[in-house]
């Protein structure tokens, strides 16, 4: 594993559950972390290049992928790139449709990047635990993270950007004055209770990307620790619990990223709405 | 730091509680109205698993940070 640290099981887990920090050490300079409390050290800017390369790797997937299938497009006998990007873009529109009671042509595509995006980073659970590390040790960076969801810094950043849209809409759409109002008279009618009103209403807004990233990040994050945790027992036991916990990986990874799409289009929507 | 063990557990149990009654009374509503009417079967069921996954969001950030607190802060 990486030079120098004794193989215990708990510093298994710690390594695997290291991401690839390159900051600005107090006593290193400009360096990449070797180990948590460097990475801890070297504060707020500090840049987790495993999480950036593989986030931005699947999202130029996507796009390459989608943009495959659109240009080979046919009206006869569709193959079967054409078929399952069809299928997944119906299923959005479907969903949208469903959800967003407003006017705009941004949140369909918004809706589908979310959700084949964070579908494919995912999706990169169900990599077997030791390949990312092993072949990244082997081409000498010590540590490697795959998953960028298990990252809060991706799934926040995500919902802080979903957020930014809502606040906005908001106000593109009701106007300051109209928001303003919304959020001070909103259960109760009345001028007394604005304080009230205003509490409930602004930590009501500010649940909405806290629980989207962290929803996100708790199921990936708490299904990463279980797969290096089997990864840790003796070979014959292995498969008995690691097949299960895939294939039902398989729903939550889906799921998770459908949740993560629809409740974004259903904020919107909560935002574009006119009294 | 033994009590960081303590406090892990009661999260995840106390999540784990929380979610297992949810999703039996859930999955209890989902049998009965498929019942009642066959064929929005599968409909109901996509709304299910939609609730589902929102029911299981917060004891899933519990269970995040629990196993964050055992395996990262009590070493």
């Amino acid at each position: 594993m990486a030079a120098g640290s004794d193989n215990t099981a708990a510093n298994y887990i710690q390594h695997h559950l290291q991401n690839l920090t390159f900051g600005h050490h107090p006593e290193n300079g400009w360096s990449l972390a070797h180990g948590a409390e460097e990475a801890r050290e070297m504060g707020f800017w500090a840049i987790h290049l495993d999480t950036m390369g593989w986030s931005i790797a699947m999202g130029v997937l996507f796009i390459w992928l989608f943009r495959k299938a659109g240009k080979m497009a046919t009206t006869g006998v569709p193959g079967p790139l054409q078929n399952v990007v069809e299928m997944i873009i119906e299923f959005v529109e479907l969903t949208v449709r469903g959800a967003f009671h407003g006017r705009n042509p941004v949140i369909a595509p918004l809706a589908l990047t979310l959700f084949v995006w964070i579908f494919l980073m995912n999706l990169l659970k169900l990599v077997p635990v030791d390949y990312a590390p092993e072949l990244f040790a082997r081409l000498g960076i010590e540590y490697m993270k795959l998953v960028p969801t298990t990252d809060p810094n991706a799934t926040l950043g995500m919902a802080i950007g979903v957020f930014g849209l809502i606040i906005y809409y908001s106000l593109k759409v009701k106007g300051v004055g109209g928001f303003a109002k919304e959020l001070s008279l909103t259960p109760f009618n009345h001028w007394s209770l604005i304080p009230f009103n205003l509490v409930m209403e602004v930590i009501g807004l500010l649940v909405k990307p806290l629980s989207l990233g962290l929803r996100l990040f708790g199921n990936m994050f708490a299904g990463e620790v279980i797969f290096i945790l089997i990864a840790l027992l003796p070979f014959w036991v292995m498969w008995t619990l690691n097949v299960p916990w895939a294939i039902f990986h398989i729903l939550v990874i889906t799921l998770q990223a459908f949740i993560f799409t629809v409740l974004s289009v259903v904020y919107l929507s909560q935002a574009h709405e006119h009294h | 730091m033994e009590l960081v063990y303590i406090a892990a557990s009661l999260m995840i149990g106390l999540g784990a509680l929380g979610t297992g009654i949810g999703f039996a009374i859930l999955g209890g509503k989902l049998l009965e109205s498929t019942a009642r009417q066959p064929e929005l079967g599968d409909q109901l069921q996509t709304k299910t698993f939609l609730m589902a996954g929102l029911l299981d969001a917060v004891p899933m950030i519990g269970v995040g940070i629990a196993m964050y607190l055992i395996f990262v802060v009590a070493g």
